[in-house]
């Protein structure tokens, strides 16, 4: 009298983005959608498996829980049978002698115990057994989820700019997803539908051979569908994701061109083509609802099949008196329960095979190169004066194209190096080096004499304060984001910090001070004044070494007045590098590197480098003096 | 959920079908059980092998009509849901593109985004799987308990009392499950924002030395929902078995019923069987529903997203007496009269008392700080904003008596952020004017200082841009904006703010190129740089939405404080002191 228990596991989707359906229901799942496969099956998975060892015990618990529970589940209905023979003895015998020969209760109320302790014990069986791997299953997933964290905190900067954020992320929601619902489904699945197949099949030959040939017979019916639909319906689904993928594509970029399409009268246009793209996701949609959804009644058809062939059968054989009408109900029972294992298991084949492409996408987090380790005898700067040497500096980004050519540069504690160039010169590249997000390809930096390798990453970069334009900000208060800038901040040196740079004012002006909560894009504070945050944060931090990004272009100018301020407050004394927009900056630096598409091509003071006569000398006469002459005359 | 059901009012006919084989399919499958009781009562008795034959052949007639009607319905069910989906994305993406910028101000292009495409999809799955699942447990229900009742009345009891508990066991987990699937999609999200801040901010983070502070933030919250999600779990972990432990014991009490009538000579045992079939069925249709309640959370607040966006009504809308805004710009050319505009909720206009007048063939500047309202001024042109107070006039006329597209079609409009489309470089520059010559994109091209970088690239003219245009660079994709406006050949040009990626030099070429170009349209022109405007013939001063000052460059500096400010702040001290 047991349904088959795995066929009403629904997994309830954890994610937002959930690839496989949500409705884990009936044996479909899995079976019609395209399939991503892995690239090594094998090792991915015992590397999957090993995450398991601490669990091995659990583990061991819930297999057993599930043998037991599935054990149970396939002798009840023999049991139901032999209740039902006892039923058809006692009314048999009526017909027989016409007495009233009654059936014989007290063996029925013991069957009928047994049978009820049966249910009880596979029910608070599979109960435990779903319970416990649901703590292993999220253990499981914590744990990688927090190793590939830790991970990421060890990846060179190069693996972050060279890889999306969008991909990052999706490893993250939906490949964990993914392999969460694996473990705390599947798993399980995958054992009691193996046995509940094996069982039902031992049961049935126990009952009668013959019978069990007769259902056999629906067993190639249940093949050819399953690869029938399995085929035809991923080929509907390819065809559907194309469209929808056509069409998110479209409205992403008609919603993010608004104002383009609106102010160029493009409405109707951009209507066209999403009419035009929704009727072909249309087309191909509802057939891939259709074949997908047709599984079930497929399936429900075999077992009716089945279940007409015992009826048949089973009904001639009792005549014959080959067999008993409980054994008929039976093996009603297991023929119903025969397929639908197959269904599952073959739905479960392809959930783990995409389980496991999405366990070997966060493996390659793990596996990704991690930063250089760091030196072998490390050294200090005691107390540091913000002396910069570039020695001989060789970089590029590709190996066989160097955007900084044997850079040489002294520079003394307090000075100041002025980067200019036209917009995406490629300024960042020496922020890049001289926090050592990047490794050098030949020569070396130095600060106060040491080479920078041989500093502690975290020493090094504590050694700069960094204010740019792309100001990062978390979603928590603004006393918060400030003393990001130093752990253990008093609030007065908060506020000090603040004052310095000329962000006190407007921080009292908000409805909350300091305790301001900035919004996840910090949408609730205006660029300009986000810019003074990342200052004061900078100030707070002490560094002796500053690297400065003057472009204000989306800030007003008095905000704008109070950042110029704020930075030469945070200048005096500290040794610069200035990604430099303004003309006194860059007069007044003892050094300029003049960048132009990715590299540095001139270095000199001004006057050096106006003498030259080369790129700087056009940029300076095209930027600065041509329209500022124009002013001089008037 | 439910207002969204009117898109399925086409497929009214579909529905009511599908209700119907469904409710046959339920029928007809349960009728099964049925004759095999007749197997076992009549043809089992009387050893009546043929009478075996003959009701097995019917009964595989039964079963080939259940999966017809089931495929039919499947059948059924797949287009409407799909047809549903469609209809409704439709609608929503025509709502979307009758909005002006205020509504999108509003929901956000990204949450808009999702809301067309994925928010669609999840309502249109839900009620796919509601036409082929839901409808089918109150159909098996039904035609179980007729089944049941017709066979053994008295017996049917076991199904009246088993079904509000069974109901009950449902409602107890699902209630505690639901409000925990909740809690669990806000700690889903809050890692993901975590991460997402990490990913972003990874400069910054390491050069603060923060990664340990980090670490232990996505710690917490990666602990926080593993917890949930264990609790989610181990929830789930009960229903199932509480449910079979009901059905099963259920078939316990019908067979102990089931003996005592049979006893009394009141049922047959086949009946017993069939019975017994029964109350699987109905009890089986029922859990299925029960695993879908879970989707009904996520389909209803997808729901409730979308329509959000059918309520929001555009603002803008054509006046029902239309003026054609004539030919040509004359010499009244566009005239503000004393315009106030204020965004929605909000307590101070961002503009206020704004009047002047652009000619043709002059350059007409903005600037200010930000905040000052410069954007939000030139957006009421094109009326992307319509205004609250005044009139904004194109030869005399107020332009909210035009219509939308005809006043646009005379604007050459470059925004702040430049956006390009997929397709070609000669496409994006097209989209200014589709029937635009080779030769005229070309020309358009050069006056925005483009042709250089075009030339440059793989396929000049004809390479593609992505999505998003990231394979180009900020100033190229300002350029090809421009060029776009000025193919467009408009009477009325506004550029907001669009130098700014460009470095002086093309500035200044740019701004030589298009003097030449354009010598009598509207030209609007909102600049941060001083460089860029001090030439213009008209320069507005905007100061927290007031206009402080009007005039030529050496006016101002002499009449406006603010301007000198600007001015001093952008130019060395000693070359604007002189």
């Amino acid at each position: 009298m047991n349904a088959n228990k795995n066929s009403t596991n629904a997994p309830p989707s954890t994610g937002r983005n959930n690839s496989h359906n949500p409705w884990g229901g009936p044996g479909a799942v899995g079976i019609g959608m395209p399939v991503q496969k892995p690239k090594n099956f094998k090792a991915t998975s015992l590397r999957l498996l090993a995450y398991f060892r601490p669990h091995v015990w659990l583990l061991m618990a819930v297999s057993v829980a599930a043998v037991l529970s599935t054990v149970f589940t396939i002798i009840s209905p023999k049991l139901v049978g032999n209740a039902t023979n006892l039923l058809a003895t006692g009314v048999m015998s009526r017909f027989g002698n016409h007495v009233g020969t009654h059936i014989h209760f007290p063996q029925l109320i013991d069957d009928l115990m047994i049978l009820g302790g049966l249910y009880v014990f596979s029910s608070a069986f599979n109960f435990v057994q779903q319970y416990l791997m649901a703590g292993v299953a999220q253990k499981t997933v914590y744990t990688i989820r927090k190793q590939v964290n830790d991970k990421l905190t060890r990846l060179p900067l190069r693996y972050f700019d060279s890889h999306p954020h969008g991909d990052i992320m999706s490893r993250f929601v939906n490949d964990f997803d993914n392999i969460g619902n694996t473990l705390q489904q599947s798993l399980t699945q995958l054992i009691t539908s193996a046995i509940t197949f094996v069982g039902v099949i031992v049961m049935m030959l126990t009952i009668s051979p013959i019978m069990t040939l007769v259902v056999f017979l629906t067993l190639p019916l249940s093949f050819v569908i399953i690869r029938v639909i399995a085929s035809r319906s991923q080929q509907y689904f390819l065809a559907q994701q194309t469209s929808l993928g056509t069409l998110n594509g479209h409205v992403e970029e008609m919603f993010t061109g608004h104002v383009i399409v609106k102010a160029f009268g493009h409405e109707k246009k951009s209507l066209v083509r999403f009419n035009e793209i929704n009727e072909q996701l249309y087309e191909a949609g509802w057939k891939a609802q259709f074949v997908s959804g047709i599984i079930m009644p497929l399936m429900n058809f075999i077992g009716n099949l089945g279940f007409v062939l015992v009826s048949v059968f089973g009904g001639i054989m009792v005549t014959r008196g080959a067999m008993k009408i409980g054994d008929v109900l039976a093996f009603i029972q297991y023929a119903r329960q025969f397929s639908q294992p197959l269904t599952q298991l073959s739905s479960i084949a392809n959930i783990i095979q995409s389980t496991m492409a999405s366990a070997e996408r966060v493996f390659e987090i793990l596996d990704e190169p991690e930063e250089k380790e760091e030196a072998k005898n490390v050294l200090d700067i005691e107390s540091p004066y913000g002396h910069v040497g570039f020695e001989h500096v060789t970089f590029g980004y590709e190996p066989d194209s160097p955007v900084i050519k044997d850079l040489r540069m002294d520079i003394k504690p307090g000075q100041t190096v002025a980067i200019v160039g036209p917009t995406g010169a490629g300024k960042t590249t020496l922020i890049n080096l001289l926090m050592r997000f990047y490794e050098l390809d030949a020569g070396k930096i130095t600060i106060d004499g040491i080479d920078i390798t041989m500093l502690y990453r975290g020493r090094l970069r504590s050694l700069f304060g960094m204010v740019l334009q792309d100001t990062w900000l978390f979603h928590g208060t603004i006393r918060d984001n400030i003393a990001y800038g130093r752990l253990g901040a008093s609030e007065r040196e908060i506020v000090q910090a603040a004052v310095a740079a000329h962000a006190d004012h407007f921080i009292r002006t908000l409805p909350d001070g300091y305790d301001t909560v900035l919004n996840e894009e910090a949408s609730n504070i205006s660029q300009g004044q986000k810019q003074l945050l990342t200052i004061a944060r900078a100030i707070l931090a002490e560094p002796p070494i500053l690297i400065l990004d003057e472009a204000t272009s989306s800030v007003d100018t008095r905000t704008e007045v109070f950042i110029q301020q704020a930075m030469n407050t945070l200048m005096k004394g500290r040794t610069s590098f200035v990604i430099a927009h303004r003309l006194s900056t860059i007069r007044d630096a003892d050094n300029i590197l003049v960048m132009n598409s990715g590299q540095v091509i001139e270095q000199g003071t001004h006057s050096e480098l106006l003498a030259k006569k080369g790129f700087y000398f056009d940029l300076y006469n095209s930027q600065f003096s041509g329209e500022s002459l124009g002013i001089a005359a008037k | 959920m439910i207002r969204l059901l009117v898109f399925l009012r086409p497929y009214r006919v579909s529905v009511s079908l599908v209700l119907l084989f469904i409710f046959l399919q339920s029928l007809f499958n349960l009728y099964l059980p049925n004759l095999m009781s007749d197997i076992v009562d009549t043809g089992i008795a009387r050893e009546d092998i043929v009478y075996i034959f003959e009701i097995g052949g019917f009964m595989l007639l039964v079963t080939f009509a259940v999966v017809l009607f089931s495929i039919t319905a499947s059948w059924l069910a797949a287009r409407t849901s799909t047809g549903f989906g469609t209809a409704l994305r439709a609608r929503v993406f025509a709502h979307v593109e009758e909005y002006a910028l205020h509504e999108f101000d509003h929901i956000g292009t990204a949450s808009l985004i999702t809301r067309t495409t994925n928010d669609i999809t999840q309502v249109q799955q839900f009620v796919n799987m509601s036409l082929r699942m839901m409808v089918m447990a109150p159909m098996m229900a039904i035609g179980g308990i007729i089944m049941a009742v017709l066979t053994d009345a008295r017996l049917s009891l076991v199904i009246v009392v088993v079904m509000p508990v069974l109901a009950l066991a449902i409602y107890l987990v699902l209630g505690k499950g639901i409000a925990l699937f909740r809690a669990m999609q806000y700690k889903i999200d809050r890692l993901n924002r975590i991460l997402r801040e990490n990913l972003i901010g990874i400069r910054v983070i390491r050069s603060f030395n923060r990664m340990e502070y980090e670490k232990k933030r996505f710690d917490e919250a990666n602990f926080d929902l593993t917890d949930t999600a264990t609790r989610v779990n181990r929830i789930m972990a009960s229903i199932q078995p509480l449910m079979m432990l009901i059905i099963n014991l259920s078939t316990l009490a019908i067979l102990w019923f089931g003996a005592v009538r049979i006893n009394d000579g009141a049922m047959m045992i086949g009946n017993l069987m069939a019975f017994l079939q029964y109350v699987m069925q109905i009890l089986f249709a029922v859990m299925m529903v029960s695993m879908m309640f879970f989707m009904i959370p996520r389909a209803s607040a997808s729901a409730a997203r979308i329509n959000e966006v059918l309520d929001l009504a555009p603002m803008i809308r054509d006046a029902v007496l239309l003026q054609e805004p004539g030919d040509s710009v004359r010499a009244e050319g566009l005239e503000f009269q004393n315009v106030t505009f204020r965004y929605p909720g909000a307590e101070k206009p961002a503009l206020e008392g704004i009047s002047f007048r652009a000619v043709p063939g002059q350059v007409t500047a903005i600037i200010g700080g930000t905040g000052a309202g410069k954007s939000t001024l030139v957006n009421l042109i094109p009326r992307l904003y319509d205004i609250e107070n005044g009139a904004i006039l194109l030869n005399g006329t107020d332009l909210r008596h035009f219509l939308q597209h005809s006043l646009r079609a005379k604007i050459g409009y470059v925004p702040q952020k430049a956006v390009l489309f997929t397709g070609t470089v000669a496409d994006n520059i097209r989209y200014g004017r589709e029937e635009a010559t080779t030769d005229e994109v070309r020309h358009a091209a050069e006056v925005a200082q483009a042709t250089e970088f075009i030339d440059g690239m793989q396929d000049g003219f004809d390479t593609l841009i992505t999505q998003g245009g990231t394979n180009v660079s900020g100033g190229q994709k300002q350029r090809l904006s421009i060029a776009r406006a000025i193919v467009r050949r408009p009477e009325i040009y506004i550029f907001d703010d669009s130098f700014s990626a460009l470095d002086f030099t093309t500035d200044a070429n740019l701004r030589a190129a298009l003097k030449t170009e354009i010598r009598d349209a509207i030209m609007i022109i909102v600049a941060q740089r001083v460089s860029t405007i001090m030439n213009a013939d008209q320069i507005i001063v905007l100061d927290e939405g007031r206009m402080i000052g009007v005039g030529l460059h050496h006016e101002l500096m002499k009449t406006c404080d603010v301007y000198r400010e600007i001015v001093a702040s952008q130019l060395s001290d000693e070359v604007s002191a002189s």
